[in-house]
């Protein structure tokens, strides 16, 4: 990292001095300092943190929880698994300042499946940490008590979407709901419940003990902070990076040394597909999608490949709840494998571009909303290529 | 009174109740949004997206039924981005389902052909599947084409939320998602306990009844058959809306006519049946109480429970094995009506049991599985050969090229032609255990009942539970026990509901003395077998059309049935007689709690 100063997770920390300036400072202050940050939801859809804890601290509830979303599936995002191996204690902070922020006694970790091994570092981190009295009862002699428990998921990308799940953790199948209401008034177990993606509670303890000011030093007026990016595909130096928001795609591709890039996947599957043309584009919540998978591909690259396999992915893990994702993802995946083997016309090709806007328009969550994107943008940026094989 | 919300939908401004869907929000503004997997009866999901429209401020589409309306809002629904949101989702569901329309049941009554024509659809958007991939699944009830499955849920809603049978589920991811049974079992094999539900609801012909028909042809062409047809209470309160008659018109007169020119040989009412259930079902009660109250007996178990349903019997088999002796032994009417047809009228008017073809009108798809239970052969044979559906008779009728609005009234046979009031309100929840009052309280008291007009108003209506108490006074000398004891009863409808009052006798909260349990929503009028659509206003109007002609009759009670009388002189004896507990009495059989046998 060439700014030092610029680093936020990557710098110093120490356990429990977040946690103990938010008991200082009260939950209603908490709230406001994080909303006064800006921050927003790290999993990709940059929900305001700060109005969603507000919003959950509202509700009357004899009951409310905290889920650390850790389903951690974007196709070439790993930046949370490095927070869960190496920075537990930070997450499980978060975690209980967001409990007592919003007036829970109870958090989850909702972990991946596919991380299981992970599981011992984060029990060992609980232990460790509720041993020290940052967790359980009568937290550093406070009223507070706050219990984390591990909950496994079963290998649904779609559980990342909190509906889903708040779904499965309720025991039923993994599938997002309608809204309103949002989890915020029926979350788990029907209870208000606060759902934060792994990275964004890690940003928590450092806002509370630095303030909001210091945070949005970082980053752009809109997107404030830094933002983990998990890089991979044709670079020198793969791996997981923290870079201030707004950072452009040149800008990063010179960082991780990835130069002669055809196009960058910002945002993973379900983000966009970025030509050489665009480089200079920021990558923020007002610019290109900032979830933090980033594949570099070079010139050896058949864009065709790379979308069959993004598209195997969503009809893979769509939920096959509402029909545009169902079928809709069907279809398109259908028409990659028809312009593979030349059968595709261009009125055709035509039908499913309008297909993806019917989709991004209509699907019931995100995964639906979201999975057009990489057709639509790499078949914009490599029409030649992909119809003139 | 709840908040009011102003809204805007389109050029109409209205205000509505705070938590109204958008959906019935267009409704009250007199729009029509198109939907598929909704459904009036079952919970919302909000997942076929045929139902999507703009509103201010929100960045993507919104399902109309799925959007409570908490703040006032602006609601476009008939924009460029919605009319196309709306044919792209259709066309992609039309692409998946296997529409061979003039092969399909449901042609005509199609909610997925309606919409097509509604869009104007003449191509298929992507390509179409042209062949079916799946196996089709047939129990002697319930027919099930995933071929035809549009995956809205409709069924799983139905099976799981509003009966709470659970034989359905989804299963796999994505594209592949199935609707199936526990471990992808035949239909025939698994809990389903042959409701039809799921068929009514059904928006596609991706589930349906095991129609009879060809077979019922074979026997009214065969000059050597004797062919009988006995029709319940509710599929003459329903039929007429398969022939354009408005919910709620009853045509049992014109019904009858219709029957004779298909050519049935005899016509029959099970409403007959029905008396005769009550006689045999009052006096087991009245045992049963003086066993259990008097004698002490605790092998006699109360409450008891109505057996006329085959759904529900299938489901205390399946779900609460442990209770099966709190059912009444008594068969349904149609089993009963089959016995007696086979022996005592075939003896009467001299024809062959074998050469006899007993076929049951009823507006149920689990009679199908009831008439071919191996338990029900007492009159040596099949005692019912087969159960037709009100909308399969109406096929049989159309086939015949009937015009059922040009028929005249007539009357059915007779001396098993006539059913009192009693026996026609079986047709609505709660009517047997109306039917059962009316004679009960008057055998034991000599007294009618002490309701206006002797309608036992507590227990009709459509709550999902119903109870009602009644205290015997001044009894007549043998049933002096009873003095002074409330007699206490309640009435379910749903296996949802049969399933509360389930939970709070096995809590032993529970002081019922007799309970009537109809596995459909609505009793029998709301059977799986009757015109599709179904909706509580239909359903509550074919209640009405059932209980004005309980009214319109002079027979109102069963015991009072001359036929009745005539049977038990000329044959059966007496109620729970030798001959009765022989041909109108069964057992039933512990089931699996995931499969028909087993676990």
């Amino acid at each position: 990292m060439k700014n030092e100063k610029k680093k936020i997770l990557f710098g110093e920390f120490v356990t429990g001095a977040g946690l103990a300036r938010a008991l200082e400072m009260g939950a209603g202050k908490v709230v406001d300092e994080v909303k006064a940050s800006k921050l927003r939801g790290r999993g990709g859809a940059g929900f305001p943190t700060g109005l969603k804890w507000e919003l959950t601290a509202k509700q009357e509830s004899d009951e409310k929880f905290v889920i650390c979303n850790a389903d951690e599936g974007e196709p070439g995002t790993f930046k949370d698994r490095l927070l869960l191996m190496e920075q537990p204690e930070k997450i499980l902070e978060g975690m209980a300042i967001a409990g007592f922020a919003i007036g829970a006694a109870r958090g989850f970790v909702y972990l991946r499946g596919e991380y299981i091994y992970l599981r011992k570092i984060l029990e060992d981190a609980i232990v460790s940490m509720t041993e020290r009295n940052f967790l359980g009862k009568n937290i550093q002699d406070s009223d507070f008590s706050f219990d984390v428990e591990i909950f496994l998921g079963a290998g649904a990308y779609v559980c990342g979407e909190e509906f889903a799940l708040i779904s499965s953790m309720n025991g039923y199948r993994g599938e997002p709901r309608n809204k309103p209401p949002y989890p915020s008034e029926v979350g788990f177990r029907d209870k208000p419940t606060v759902v934060n993606n792994v990275e964004t509670l890690c940003y928590v303890p450092y806002i509370v003990t630095k303030g909001s000011e210091w945070f949005k030093e970082h980053g752009t007026q809109a997107s404030t902070g830094t933002k983990l990016f998990s890089v991979s595909g044709d670079v020198k130096h793969p791996g997981v990076y923290e870079l201030e928001l707004g950072i452009t795609v040149n800008q990063l591709l010179t960082e991780v040394s990835g130069e002669g890039a055809k196009s960058v996947q910002v945002g993973g599957a379900s983000g966009l597909n970025v030509a050489e043309k665009d480089f200079d584009k920021p990558i923020c919540f007002e610019g290109l999608p900032p979830g933090g998978s980033i594949i570099v591909f070079n010139h050896k690259r058949d864009m065709l490949h790379v979308l069959k396999n993004f598209m195997e992915f969503f009809v893979e893990e769509s939920c096959g709840q509402c029909t545009p994702c169902r079928e809709g993802n069907y279809r398109l995946l259908e028409g990659v494998k028809m312009l593979e083997k030349g059968e595709c016309s261009v009125r055709y090709l035509k039908e499913l571009e309008a297909l993806c806007d019917v989709m991004k328009d209509s699907a019931k969550c995100g995964l639906g909303q979201t999975s057009p994107n990489a057709f639509l943008s790499i078949v914009e940026n490599f029409k030649t290529e992909i119809l003139y094989r | 009174m709840s908040e009011m919300i102003p809204v805007q939908i389109d050029d109409i401004t209205c205000e509505v109740e705070k938590g109204t869907t958008i959906l019935q929000a267009c409704k009250c503004a007199g729009l029509r949004v198109p939907t598929l997997c909704h459904h009036p009866d079952l919970e919302v999901a909000g997942i076929c997206r045929i139902c999507v429209v703009e509103v201010e401020g929100m960045s993507g589409l919104q399902a109309a039924c799925a959007f409570p309306i908490r703040q006032p809002i602006k609601v476009r629904t008939n924009s460029p981005r919605v009319r196309r949101a709306r044919r792209v989702n259709l066309d992609l569901i039309l692409s998946e389902h296997y529409g061979d329309c003039y092969t399909c049941t449901r042609n005509g009554t199609c909610e997925l052909q309606d919409l097509a024509r509604e869009y104007g659809v003449d191509r298929y958007r992507y390509p179409s599947t042209t062949a079916p991939k799946f196996r089709i699944d047939r129990s002697t009830a319930i027919v099930r084409d995933q071929n035809k499955c549009i995956s809205c849920k409709r069924c799983i809603r139905t099976c799981i939320d509003l009966q709470q049978v659970s034989a359905l589920e989804t299963a796999n991811r994505g594209h592949d998602v199935l609707i199936q049974t526990a471990f992808n079992k035949p239909i025939s094999e698994v809990v389903c306990i042959n409701c039809g539900q799921c068929i009514n609801r059904c928006p596609t012909g991706a589930l349906r009844s095991n129609m009879p028909n060809e077979l019922i042809w074979q026997a009214i062409d065969d000059p050597e058959k004797h062919v009988i047809i006995q029709t319940a209470p509710s599929p003459r309160a329903a039929i007429g809306e398969e022939f354009g008659y408005e919910p709620g018109t009853s045509v049992t007169k014109k019904l009858n006519a219709a029957l004779r020119r298909v050519g049935f040989d005899s016509i029959f009412d099970t409403n007959f049946a029905a008396d005769l259930t009550i006689m045999e079902e009052g006096t087991e009660l009245l045992t049963r109480l003086k066993k259990a109250l008097v004698d002490g007996d605790s092998s006699v178990k109360v409450p008891m429970f109505t057996s006329c349903s085959p759904g529900w019997v299938k489901y205390i088999e399946h779900y609460y094995p442990e209770y099966l002796d709190h059912l009444s032994t008594c068969k349904s009417p149609q089993q009963m009506f089959g016995a007696i047809l086979k022996t005592y009228y075939a003896k009467k008017i001299g024809v062959n049991p074998d050469k006899m073809v007993v076929v049951a009108l009823m507006p149920c798809v689990a009679k199908k599985f009831e008439c071919n239970r191996p338990e029900m052969t007492d009159s040596g044979g099949k005692d019912v050969d087969f159960g037709l559906t009100t909308r399969e008779m109406a096929v049989l009728i159309k086939e015949s090229g009937i015009h059922l609005k040009d028929l005249p009234d007539e009357d059915f046979d007779h001396p098993l032609g006539l059913g009192s009031g009693a026996g026609l309100i079986f047709g609505a929840t709660g009517g047997v255990m109306e039917a059962a009052i009316r004679s009960v309280y008057e055998i034991v008291t000599g007294r009618p009942v002490p309701f206006k007009g002797l309608d036992v108003t507590p227990i009709r209506g459509m709550e999902g539970i119903r109870d009602a108490a009644l205290t015997i006074e001044n009894p007549l000398p043998e049933y002096q026990w009873l003095d002074g004891i409330t007699l206490k009863v309640a009435v379910a409808h749903g296996t949802a509901n049969a399933k509360l009052l389930m939970e709070r006798l096995k809590e032993g909260t529970l002081d019922y003395h007799f309970i009537e349990v109809m596995a459909c929503p609505g009793g029998c009028l709301g059977g799986g077998g009757q015109p599709i659509p179904t909706s509580p206003e239909i359903r509550a109007a074919r209640a009405r059309a059932i209980y004005a002609e309980d009214h319109e009759l002079v027979l109102r009670k069963s015991h009072e049935n001359p036929e009745i009388n005539q049977l038990y002189a000329e044959f059966l004896g007496e109620p729970l007689g030798h001959l009765s507990h022989k041909l109108l009495h069964t057992h039933y059989t512990p089931r699996g709690r995931f499969f028909l046998e087993g676990i």
